[in-house]
């Protein structure tokens, strides 16, 4: 009989490990988990660390990725405590269910055009992106910067056959800078986050101008969130003067 | 305890465990065909995304088997007749797909035969080939996974067949071509069809080395398992769990057809 107990040493030892992995953080802080669009990566992770020396007892851990794949998971019940998408229709059905409350805008974002280093095609603007021979990446429809792209493009009234449509706005720059698409249509903030790799095309200026092609970053607290009360802490700093100023530096217009 | 007892409580134990792993390997399954629309499958699969990504598959992964038993069979016959000081070494890079994350394995393809890649830029300069976000780079992707499939069971085909025959062959004055096509081949033919059939299965449910490669485009690059991703990902459920259908269908119908001809050569 004696056989069978480190099996079951073992097997619990597992639950054990597998239990743990939600809520507690490392150095016994709780951890509060933010899904938030891929191009809120730097902005974020910038404004993390001073959010977390007035919370102390927190860490924030990130899950960044498309909007509307963390959205599904979120509505799927993913152990997420804040939300952020890149826009406001992506959280609506999530708000009308009742997975997340309390939504306000953190940021808002303009389009533009990545291009190799020293832009060697002479891409001017979005015109140029229907040029035959063009290598074009965009964002897939479903996600917010597909969707802006495609207005964009609607807007200026041009037609762009993408050579692949990437998931999230990050394959889109990554494409780009590894040399295998010619342009891609991203946010402003993302060049700005690869320094030297890439480099932006201002799209039209009467397209950039129209609303309806910005992103607007609302951010919220999942319902039933474990960590209720710094969730909703990190929603309030995201939009003060200190959260603010990550937002900026990263290159992200006021909300 | 007496032996008997314990052998009986052995045997209990194994019948318990291999319960649990059975049940561990179909519950996905039943998870799948409990949620399929089976009312609404007609639609799903005449929808243009569906319909798309199972034209191309087919076209894909046929063209990526056809290309894997090409390179793959000569090599499978490298491996195990010619007389090569590194064969060790390429029998291990023939393995090295099938260990290899697929996503890994896509971004090794770009950065070898990308446009800027170590081969790519002289594809795209010399030749004005471009591999990614074409269907050709699918098929390329999806050559690269499925090829271990195809030298592993053909080279233990090669090696194991009898000598003899060729021998024989010879002497009555075959030359060495013709020894291959009309003896060596015939013999090692169930293992080169077992091999070519989990080739093709499995370059039809190839994903992280295709997206990563060959990125997304209906039509051109979106296969199903792509289409069945972003269908995740764009809550288009429906068509995901019709198109996932579709591929459990085809990997159980290919294992369950003659599984033991299939499984046989993998295990000589």
């Amino acid at each position: 009989m004696t056989r069978r107990r480190p099996t079951a040493a073992a097997l619990a030892a597992a639950i054990g490990v597998v239990g743990a992995c939600g809520g507690a953080g490392t150095g016994g802080r709780a951890a509060l988990d933010v899904f938030a669009a891929a191009s809120l990566t730097e902005a974020l992770t910038a404004l993390a660390p001073s959010f977390e020396a007035v919370h102390p007892g927190v860490e924030v851990r990130f899950t960044f990725g498309s909007s509307s794949a963390l959205a599904r998971q979120v509505a799927d019940g993913a152990p997420a405590d804040v939300l952020a998408t890149a826009d406001e229709a992506t959280m609506a059905p999530l708000i009308a269910d009742g997975r997340v409350h309390d939504p306000a805008i953190v940021a808002r974002n303009r389009l533009t055009i990545a291009v190799a280093p020293g832009n060697p095609l002479g891409v001017a603007g979005l015109a140029d992106l229907a040029r035959p021979g063009l290598t074009v990446v965009l964002c897939a429809p479903e996600a917010p910067c597909g969707r802006l792209a495609r207005a964009a493009l609607g807007a200026a009234g041009i037609t762009v056959r993408p050579a692949s449509s990437e998931e999230n706005v990050k394959a889109v720059l990554s494409r780009v800078t590894l040399g295998e698409a010619d342009a891609g249509v991203v946010y402003v903030t993302d060049v700005r986050a690869v320094g030297g790799r890439a480099e932006a095309v201002a799209i039209d200026a009467g397209v950039a101008a129209d609303p309806a092609v910005q992103a607007v970053y609302p951010m919220a607290e999942v319902a039933g969130a474990d960590q209720a009360t710094a969730a909703r802490a990190f929603v309030a700093f995201s939009r003060s003067a200190a959260g603010q100023r990550s937002f900026g530096a990263a290159g992200f217009l006021p909300p | 305890m007496s032996h008997p007892e314990r052998r009986r409580r052995a045997s209990r134990l194994a019948l318990v465990a291999g319960a649990l792993a059975a049940s561990f390997l179909a519950l996905p399954l039943v998870g799948l065909l409990w949620r399929t629309p089976w009312s609404g499958l007609g639609h799903s699969l005449g929808q243009p995304g569906v319909a798309g990504a199972l034209r191309l598959s087919l076209v894909t992964s046929l063209s990526a088997t056809a290309v894997a038993v090409a390179l793959g069979v000569p090599l499978a016959w490298v491996l195990a007749r010619a007389d090569l000081p590194g064969r060790r070494v390429i029998r291990a890079l023939a393995l090295v797909p099938l260990v290899l994350p697929p996503v890994v394995g896509g971004v090794a393809l770009l950065l070898a035969l990308g446009r800027r890649g170590l081969v790519g830029q002289w594809l795209d300069q010399w030749l004005g080939i471009r591999l990614p976000f074409t269907t050709a780079g699918a098929v390329v992707a999806q050559a690269f996974v499925a090829l271990p499939f195809v030298v592993l069971p053909a080279e233990g085909a090669f090696g194991s067949a009898d000598r003899r025959f060729e021998d024989a062959a010879r002497t009555l004055g075959a030359g060495g071509w013709t020894v291959f096509r009309r003896v060596t081949l015939p013999l090692a033919w169930p293992a080169l069809a077992a091999g070519a059939v989990l080739a093709w299965a499995r370059a039809l449910g190839e994903f992280g080395a295709t997206i990563t490669f060959a990125g997304s485009a209906p039509g051109r690059t979106t296969t199903v398992p792509v289409e069945v991703y972003l269908g995740l990902e764009s809550g288009r459920f429906e068509d995901a769990v019709v198109l996932s259908l579709v591929l459990v269908a085809v990997s159980v119908t290919v294992l369950l057809v003659r599984r033991d001809s299939w499984l046989g050569p993998l295990r000589a």
